[in-house]
């Protein structure tokens, strides 16, 4: 597989959330609004590129047995320094995003590209891999955002579309993260099939 | 009463998939029938309380006298990771039949984003043990309920005509957003 190709694959064809349906935690719940959606997905993207990036130079170096253990140590020192940059740089969204910033450690999209990529592959196609399944899932993340944003109190990025009384409650309450993905994921597989 | 109102609160109020939105990989993937769901639930409960004391107990005399509380993810993780390969071991052993069963999803139980929340959940609230421990059952109460229910009502559905469009994972998800806002009614509980 060529380098282009790999980066386009997980945004597109194996897109994590739309497609291969990993890491529901986070989308559901920090993508009541685009701001959000763009911040987690820019800080899972970090951790998914740098993790494939260690993983791939160390992975001859694991013996078999402990490898799960190795990557999640490997995956939660990242997770960790986004944390900590995050709560001096940018107080208020590490606020908004709270528990699910160190719960990007129990991602399934982090540990799973590791595990089904990064090990076997080299350092550039594993940056590559990283970048395009974190751009996906910064996709994913942020459309689902705008929508429920939209939907929710009639505004996108914090622009007045229409009047905030139009807007319906419930989309950016719990019910509507359920609903709403589930409507995008219907209407992306009808767009497959045709 | 404090207890009570943590219970209620964790079951009902805040249920820890319908409202916080931890677990839903299980939630959505063990859910195709009643009885995996219960195993998973049951899998899931005993992994949460034994992990939420044990990292209680890393937090308030290790971590917090030495000052490093910010190993707080890696610790707690590496603690959880060792959990769940013990209960596989020890249910390989008592019940294959279940071990079969939950299959892929008992190494999961490592990434499954509820275990590590409660674990941080209990000390960003700042309870004291027996606290935790009570919230810890509460929430995997909670957890096991919204399972069951929504395992149920998937049952009922392989019975239904749904659109094509819809079949599989989406309408699972909508009817997981009807569940949620029946539970939305508890809200004024507590």
């Amino acid at each position: 597989m060529n380098r282009m190709q790999t980066f386009l694959n997980g945004l597109m064809k194996e897109n994590p959330i739309f497609v291969i349906m990993l890491g529901m935690c986070p989308t559901l719940g920090v993508s009541s609004n685009a701001i959000n959606g763009i911040g987690m997905g820019l800080a899972t993207t970090f951790v998914l590129v740098m993790s494939n990036l260690i993983v791939s130079l160390v992975a001859g170096y694991i013996p078999d047995k402990v490898r799960i253990p190795s990557y999640v140590v490997i995956i939660a020192t990242f997770v960790t320094v986004v944390q900590l940059t995050m709560q001096a740089w940018l107080p208020s969204l590490y606020a908004s995003l709270g528990l699910f910033i160190p719960l990007i450690v129990v991602n399934c999209i982090v540990l799973g590209r590791a595990e089904a990529f990064a090990c076997k592959n080299g350092a550039v196609l594993s940056i590559l891999d990283g970048l395009g399944m974190g751009f996906g899932f910064t996709f994913a993340l942020t459309l689902l955002g705008s929508i429920r944003e939209l939907l929710g109190t009639g505004k996108v990025f914090d622009l007045v579309i229409y009047p905030e009384q139009y807007g319906s409650l419930l989309f950016v309450l719990a019910p509507g993260a359920f609903i709403v993905l589930g409507y995008l994921i219907a209407i992306i597989n009808r767009i497959k099939k045709t | 009463m404090q207890y009570l109102i943590i219970v209620i609160s964790a079951i009902l109020v805040n249920n820890i998939v319908l409202a916080q939105f931890l677990g839903i990989c299980p939630f959505l993937g063990v859910s195709k029938n009643s009885s995996t769901a219960m195993g998973m639930a049951a899998a899931v409960a005993f992994v949460m309380t034994l992990s939420t004391i044990v990292t209680y107990l890393i937090q308030y005399y290790i971590l917090d006298p030495l000052h490093v509380s910010y190993l707080q993810t890696i610790s707690f993780i590496l603690v959880i990771a060792a959990l769940v390969q013990l209960v596989e071991i020890i249910l390989k052993k008592v019940s294959p039949a279940l071990y079969q069963a939950l299959g892929v999803y008992l190494p999961l139980i490592t990434t499954n984003c509820t275990i590590l929340g409660v674990a941080i959940l209990t000390i960003t609230r700042q309870f004291n043990l027996i606290e935790s421990v009570v919230f810890a059952i509460a929430t995997a109460g909670g957890f096991g309920l919204a399972l069951l229910i929504f395992a149920n009502i998937r049952e009922q559905m392989e019975f239904s005509n749904i659109p094509e469009g819809l079949k599989g994972t989406p309408i699972a998800l909508i009817t997981a957003g009807i569940l949620a806002m029946a539970f939305m009614g508890f809200s004024g509980i507590v």
